[in-house]
Parts: C-alpha cells; structure tokens; sequence
C-alpha cells in the first residue's frame, strides 16, 4: 500500500515522514525517527506509557495513526529538557526517587506536565484523577504524586 | 504486541464525501477517536477493514452548538471539548458528567461523541485477545456459534456501555444520520437494535453526524455510574435521570440505563411515577421498574446481579438528590 508523507513538528521542529496507513503514531516515533523515549505498554490506550502531547492536548500515541499527526504539532518527553536543564518535573522525579524501572516515567512526565500547564493549583486528588490513565507497577504511586504536587507548588514560587 | 492490519485512510472534509467513499468501500469502518476501534483492530476483533475513513477532518462535525433550551452537538466533538463547554456545563450538566466521566484524560481527548454513542458492545468474552478468543472457539458476537454467557442463547449478550447515550436520551436525544437517502433524524432510542452483535440499527452505509438534546424548563438532570476504577473504565452501571418538580410532587422524570443491556435502557412508564412526593413508597415501585427492564448478564468480571444492584442504588440517589435540590454531581 501507498505510503504517507506526513509534515508535522515534532518538539518544535519542522519533521517530515512517510509512513504506512497502519502505523501509529508511536511506531512512527519509534521505528521512523528514532524517538525511544516513548514506550509501547499495553498497545491499548491502558497504560499511557506511550502519552505525547498533540496540539497541545494529552493523547496515547499507540491509539493515533501516524498519518493524524499531519499538520499538528507533537511533543515528546525527548523535548521536555532544554539541552542540559531539566523540566522542573524531571528534577523532582529524581529528587523523590518517583521511578524504578522507568518504562511509565516518559508518559507521566508529559502527562503531569499537561496537568500544570492547565492547572496549576492541583488537589492531590485532582493528580491522582489526571494521572489515572498512566499505569506504574514499581513506585506505587505516592512519590510521583509528591513529586508533582511539590513542582506545583514550587512553579507557583511557593 | 499485535499489529494493525493493513488498511487505507481515507480524510474526507465534507459529509457527503465521507458518505460517496462509504458507499464505494462497503468494507469501511469509521474512525472517531480510535480509542476503542484501533484497539478492537489490533486484537483482531471485527472483520479487518480495507478502509477508514477518519471523521474528523469535516468542519460541521465539529461544532456544538445551540443555546439553554437545545443543542446540537457535532459527531466528531471530542468528549473533553463536550466536558468542558460552558454552554453544556451551565444547562446540560448531566451531559457534561457523562462526558467528563470517560475513562482517562488521554481517551477524552482524542474519544468523539459519535463513537461513544456507537461504541461497539462489550463482554468478557469478546474482548480478548485472538488467541484468547480462538482457544474458546470465538463467540456468538464474532466468529463463532455460541454465546458463552448464556450457552443456549440465540442472541448475543453483549453490553452496550456507552455513557452519553443515557444522558442524552433523558433529554430527549435525537440523532442526525446520512445515508443513501439523505439526511434523517431519529431519535436516538431507536439507533439501538436490542441484539448484542448488531447493536445498531443503521443501513451498511448510514452514520451519525449530529446529535441533539433538550432542556425543558425547571428539568434537572444528573449522570452517575460505578466501575471498577473510579477513574477510568468502562462502566458496570451508568444511570442517567432527569426529572421536574411540580410543587412538592414529582411532575416529569425520565431515566436512562448503560452498563446492562445491549441497549442503553430508556426507562419505560416512569410516568406512572408522577404526580405524588418522592419517599419510601415510590422508590419502591421505582425499583421494581428498574429489575424488570434491566437485564445484567455476566458479560463482565462483576456478577449481573450486582451491575443490576448497583444501577438500581444509584437511580434511586439520583432521582432523591435531584428531587431535593438539583444535585449537579462529581464534578472535576
């Protein structure tokens, strides 16, 4: 079958690709351009390891077909740092030890940080609802819900 | 991890395109959101399409509209838009719940109000991986000749646990559909065949594209449902009530049910009902309407009989809270 060229941005930069109509976003950020930082979890919209950003609204990578990301802009936890400087968010999961493993880590950054972006005043159980699509088997939860409640406070200069 | 099966992408930007491509590709299958078509694709559930055709490029799709005593809401909406409108929130407050309470954010934010009114019908034994379902010999909705629910059954089982079709059906819910004909309406109650396996009753080629609601004056309405997880999940009941007060009598209630039947439930002869105080009495005749309408199968991890319990429980607080004081529900 035909394949696809796709122009998109991906973390700010002008991307182009082609791509099968049956791949999905996710295996276009992994198999085509590289991008590992995205993990495959469940293929199922379950897990949210696989969360981006695109146009600005938190989806499942492993849900969009590749060829949806035509004209819109995608954001990847390989954007999140700025060169040396890590996301606040970054520093703090490591500050808190809020990882293990870290195959979940990638998708609750990027959806912690969509959380902040619009909310930056969360409760705790305003976290918790935000991050129940992103599923953790080693951290148990606690330290990453600290850890995002304590950049929250510290992004609004508590 | 299974893989997607081949297909071409078609991106019509106009109804009637989307409909000329349907007509030409009968083996078409429409993509909304994708949150649960891709993952029914992947498992191999349904027959492999040569085509889909992505709903989301057609403007008119994608607006809501309307004002405090009715809408219209585009197929193609996104689920969160539909949460967070201040229209729908202000007047449609049920209807906000119900959008607000879809799975995760993730879902909410690519998932569309048409494919969650025409979300494929549920079971334990259909949702299943391939190999799952082909070492039990497949099932009646798919691929096979028995329903393992209820072995002796001709129909399927399957249930049907959308959560906006109750909160639009209790407003009157009517929907838009093309086809062959044209356009039509309907409404929506009879978009739902009662089979399990097809569940809808439109032509090969038909979809919806709008969808309407009314708000009667002084009508309250609510959405509540229980799931396994509060915050994501399919759910095991889902119960939608909109009800007036007449003085201190209950003057109009209707009541919609997801999470049961193969079908979201419009309450029949909830009329009956009217006209007296809402107390111990009527709750009890309330009940007994709910057991026989609903008709919980095991078609999930939870018993029938506690998915019937459950929706009964949370009828009866809806329509108490919503007779008490206009009840707006969890919000988030």
């Amino acid at each position: 079958m035909a394949k696809y060229h796709v122009s998109t941005s991906i973390n700010d930069e002008a991307v182009e690709f082609l791509c099968e109509p049956q791949q999905t976003l996710l295996d276009v950020l992994r198999d085509e351009l590289q991008l590992f930082g995205s993990k495959e979890g469940c293929s199922s919209g379950d897990c949210g390891a696989c969360s981006v950003m695109l146009d600005g609204r938190l989806v499942c990578a492993c849900l969009v077909l590749g060829v949806e990301a035509e004209g819109r802009a995608v954001e990847t936890i390989e954007g999140m740092a700025k060169g040396d400087q890590l996301h606040p968010l970054q520093q703090s999961f490591l500050e808190e030890a809020a990882l293990q493993c870290g195959v979940c880590t990638p998708g609750i950054l990027i959806a912690a940080k969509a959380l902040l972006e619009r909310n930056p005043n969360p409760t705790e159980t305003e976290v918790r609802y935000w991050l129940a699509g992103n599923l953790c088997r080693c951290t148990g939860y606690d330290k990453i819900v600290r850890s995002v409640l304590a950049v929250a406070e510290e992004m609004r200069g508590g | 991890m299974e893989l997607l099966p081949p297909f071409e992408l078609l991106r019509p930007t106009t109804v009637e395109q989307a409909l000329a491509w349907r007509l030409e590709n009968p083996n078409s299958r429409l993509l909304g959101g994708g949150t649960d078509l891709i993952v029914n694709l992947r498992r191999g559930i349904g027959e492999a399409p040569q085509a889909l055709i992505d709903l989301n490029q057609i403007d008119e799709m994608t607006v809501i509209a309307g004002d405090g005593a009715a809408l219209r809401i585009g197929a193609s909406v996104k689920l969160a838009a539909l949460a967070a409108h201040p229209l729908v929130r202000a007047h449609y407050p049920g209807l906000a719940q119900a959008a607000a309470s879809v799975a995760a954010a993730t879902q909410r934010n690519m998932a569309t109000v048409g494919g969650n009114l025409c979300l494929d019908t549920r079971c334990i034994f259909y949702n299943q991986s391939e190999w799952w379902r082909a070492s039990n010999d497949y099932c009646l909705k798919y691929g096979g000749s028995k329903c393992h629910v209820a072995p002796k059954s001709k129909v399927c089982y399957a249930t049907f646990s959308g959560d906006l079709a109750p909160a639009l059906l209790v407003l009157e819910g009517e929907v838009e559909i093309i086809g062959r004909g044209g356009r039509r309406t309907a409404p929506l109650a009879e978009l739902y065949s009662r089979d399990g396996r097809d569940y809808l009753s439109l032509a090969r080629e038909e979809f919806v594209c709008s969808v309407t609601a009314r708000a009667a004056p002084g009508l309250r309405a609510a959405y509540d449902k229980i799931r396994v997880r509060r915050a994501i999940e399919f759910p095991l009941a889902g119960v939608a009530v909109a009800l007036a007060r007449d003085g201190d009598k209950l003057g109009a209630l209707r009541v919609a049910v997801t999470g049961t039947n193969p079908w979201p439930v419009l309450l029949e002869e909830t009329a009956a009902l009217c006209g007296g105080g809402v107390d111990e009495a009527l709750l009890q005749r309330f009940d007994a309407l709910l057991k026989a309408q609903l008709m919980a199968m095991k078609t999930t991890f939870t018993s029938g009989h506690y998915r019937r319990r459950a929706a009964t429980v949370l009828a009866r607080r809806l329509v108490r809270r919503l007779f008490d004081g206009g009840y707006m529900g969890e919000t988030r």
